[in-house]
């Protein structure tokens, strides 16, 4: 069984947005999705400090502190976008003009809660950024999120047992070991990546999963992690 | 007289400020902080300072030099958390009790100061319902679906970053400098933006983004 690495899960979320989808990308490996985009399709990305048509990171030669991401990473506007205020992008954000938000997690539960903003780690401090505001208000919410903690625990679970970010919000989740949806019914597995099994995946996980009668591979190219 | 807003140095200004009073600062990711007025304020030294700005913890923000220099005692703010495993200036002073926290969802952070700028005393948000950030505040349902009621923030003083200012002091940003500034400007008693450049020259009206009304003083630092 081999899993993907973070990059390769943002290329498998990215495959499935759509043309001129208004997106939100979250910290962490949601922002790496911008770069993996079909070619040919245009997809809005709007990042919540209020850069409309995020661009791919800029290169050294164009690097510009004054133009930031949500991850404060330096990066381009896209041709089409511009830049708005805070009050304005959350507005968007709240407003129902996100189609799709992709957020990092620490947990998923099967009825949709999302636990993605405070680790409880000892004496550091909460970080909630725009994450409540669009778990909240996106028309959808994807997670993207590694299916184990480093210690081996399942982030998929019957309950969540950090802080919720939002109740009941998330729809599709990409896993380095599975693509899930979440129904009525709890989690719905679609993709399993090659050699492994639905037993192997079930007994990863911390909820029970239903398994599509059409669950086929999780393939994703050949994608290097930077040093 | 004609209206001129330039000033050389906002250390008069700043000597205004009384201790207790509430800051906000403006910024995102590394974008939009009024860096060298937020020293020129530390040097003023006003004391148990309220900051309302983003994060509490940014890098290359100098809100942590206000810390340092332990003139504040509550920080309202969307991001607490440092990098890495060490404690941020803010985190230790937290922890140990000097400082305040009251941490909102990011929208309804903006969205107080919004309010505040804009005479509306508050205003109900589904941001954080079902969330720990909606314990003992108030939820309302309208059409089906619940809301938070958040009140507006005001503030005393408000340090904002623009790109060009003009005499009349109308702001342009490059990048994403604007971010939280726009709505600051409306929501604070003095305000005062940093900007690259100053000029005598009325910026034309298409390309202002932020009107010099709400504008008080602007200081030119130069750079780009």
């Amino acid at each position: 069984m081999a899993r993907l690495n973070r990059l390769q899960m943002a290329w498998r979320a990215a495959q499935d947005l759509q043309e001129g989808m208004v997106v939100n990308l979250g910290l962490g490996m949601p922002v790496a999705c911008s770069d993996y985009v079909p070619d040919g399709r245009e997809i809005v990305f709007q990042s919540e400090n209020g850069v409309i048509s995020a661009g791919p990171l800029a290169g050294p030669n164009v690097a510009d502190p004054d133009l930031v991401d949500a991850g404060s990473r330096q990066i381009t506007i896209a041709y089409g976008g511009t830049v708005i205020d805070s009050t304005a992008s959350f507005a968007m954000i709240r407003g129902g003009h996100i189609d799709v938000t992709l957020l990092g997690a620490f947990e998923v539960a099967g009825n949709g809660d999302l636990a993605n903003w405070d680790s409880r780690i000892p004496d550091k401090g909460p970080l909630v950024g725009g994450a409540m505001d669009l778990a909240a208000t996106a028309k959808a919410v994807w997670v993207i999120m590694e299916h184990n903690t480093r210690k081996g625990a399942p982030r998929l679970l019957e309950k969540c047992t950090l802080p919720l970010t939002a109740p009941g919000c998330v729809k599709r989740i990409y896993t380095d070991l599975a693509v899930l949806s979440v129904t009525a019914d709890g989690f719905v597995v679609h993709e399993i990546v090659p050699g492994t099994s639905p037993a192997e995946v079930q007994k990863l996980s911390g909820a029970k999963l239903i398994f599509a009668p059409d669950c086929g591979p999780l393939n994703a190219p050949d994608i290097a992690l930077p040093a | 007289m004609a209206i001129d807003k330039r000033i050389a140095s906002a250390a008069e200004q700043l000597k205004t400020i009384k201790d207790g009073a509430t800051v906000m600062l403006s910024g995102f990711g590394g974008s939009g902080f009024a860096n060298s007025l937020i020293l020129a304020l530390r040097d003023a030294g006003p004391r148990e300072l309220t900051i309302v700005a983003n994060s509490a913890t940014h890098p290359l923000a100098r809100t942590q030099v206000l810390i340092e220099a332990k003139l504040v005692r509550k920080v309202i703010c969307s991001a607490a958390r440092g990098r890495g495993a060490e404690l941020s200036p803010f985190e230790a002073q937290w922890k140990a009790g000097i400082i305040e926290l009251e941490v909102l969802p990011q929208g309804t952070f903006a969205e107080r100061i919004r309010a505040g700028g804009a005479g509306i005393p508050a205003f109900y948000t589904p941001a954080a319902v079902g969330t720990d950030l909606a314990k003992g505040k108030e939820i309302r349902r309208f059409n089906g679906r619940d809301y938070v009621l958040e009140t507006a923030i005001e503030a005393d003083l408000a340090l904002i970053r623009g790109d060009h200012a003009d005499r009349f002091g109308n702001l342009t940003y490059r990048g994403s400098q604007a971010n939280f500034g726009p709505a600051m400007a409306t929501a604070a008693k003095l305000v005062i933006a940093e900007v690259a450049t100053a000029g005598a020259e009325a910026i034309p009206p298409g390309q202002v983004a932020l009107a010099g009304v709400f504008v008080d003083y602007v200081v030119a630092i130069g750079g780009r």
